[in-house]
C-alpha cells in the first residue's frame, strides 16, 4: 500500500487540482522529491536544500515530524503524509 | 468593491478576542460553508507578540480537519494589528499561503476597532467590502 499525501489547497494548482496523490514510502525529503518528478516546482514550495521550509507544517499520521525525526523521518506503507502552509504574520521581518 | 456579508456576531467575536488578546496579535480562522452561516475557531498565537503571530501547528492541522469532516471551507483566517492600520503588513503578504481564504484584519490602533477583508494572491492586495448580517 503506497503513502497517501495530502495536498493543501494552494498547491493543488500543481497536482492538477488532486487533494490526495500516491507516493513511495520513504523518508518525508525523499518523498518529497519524488512528488516532484511527478508534479515539478513542488518540492521548492515545500522545502529548500533538503531541508523543509519554516513555514511549511508536516504530519505523518498525526504527529508533527519535528517531533519525531523531521525530514530523516520514515513514512512507512499506510500512513498518510500531510502538508500544511503556516498561518502566520506580523509587522516584524 | 466587491462585498461579502458576515453575521454582526461573528464580526463581534472577532473584535472581542483581539480585544481580550490585546496587546498581542491574536489569530483564528472563520469556517463554514459561505460567509452568511460562519462559525469561528480562536487560535492560539505561539508568538505572545504585539507585532507577529504563528498560529499554532496542532491546533491548524486539528482544526483544518475539523472543516474537512464538516465539509465545510476555511473561508478567513482573522488577525489583530493591536497597534497598526487595517491593512496587511509586507510580512502578511509574504506569507499569505491561502489565496482562497480571505485575510481579515482589525486594528485597535484607533479609538474604534477597525475590521477590513482582502483578498492576497501572489502579492496582489484587493480589499473586499465587509458587510455585516
Amino acid at each position: 500500500m503506497p503513502v497517501k499525501v495530502r495536498i493543501p489547497t494552494p498547491l493543488q494548482r500543481l497536482t492538477g487540482g488532486k487533494e490526495e496523490v500516491e507516493a513511495k514510502t520513504g523518508t518525508v525529503i525523499e518523498i518529497v522529491n519524488d512528488l516532484d518528478k511527478q508534479y515539478p516546482g513542488i518540492a521548492e514550495r515545500i522545502s529548500e536544500n533538503n531541508k523543509i521550509r519554516r513555514f511549511v507544517n508536516m504530519y505523518v499520521n498525526e504527529e508533527d515530524i519535528r517531533f519525531l525525526q523531521a525530514e530523516a523521518t520514515v513514512v512507512k506503507d499506510g500512513d498518510e503524509l500531510s502538508i500544511v502552509p503556516a498561518i502566520a504574520g506580523g509587522i516584524s521581518q | 468593491m466587491e462585498t461579502i456579508g458576515i453575521p454582526r456576531s461573528v464580526i463581534n467575536e472577532i473584535i472581542d478576542h483581539a480585544k481580550a488578546g490585546y496587546p498581542d496579535e491574536v489569530c483564528g480562522i472563520v469556517a463554514g460553508k459561505e460567509f452568511s452561516s460562519a462559525h469561528l475557531y480562536n487560535m492560539t498565537n505561539t508568538e505572545n507578540s504585539r507585532v507577529s503571530y504563528f498560529m499554532d501547528p496542532g491546533e491548524q492541522f486539528q482544526v483544518m480537519k475539523d472543516i474537512r469532516e464538516r465539509k465545510e471551507k476555511m473561508l478567513a483566517i482573522y488577525h489583530s494589528h493591536p497597534d497598526s492600520v487595517a491593512f496587511p503588513s509586507a510580512k502578511d503578504v509574504r506569507l499569505a499561503y491561502y489565496p482562497d481564504s480571505l485575510y481579515i484584519i482589525v486594528s485597535l490602533a484607533g479609538d474604534i476597532p477597525v475590521l477590513k477583508a482582502f483578498s492576497i494572491n501572489e502579492g496582489e492586495i484587493v480589499e473586499i467590502s465587509v458587510k455585516p448580517l
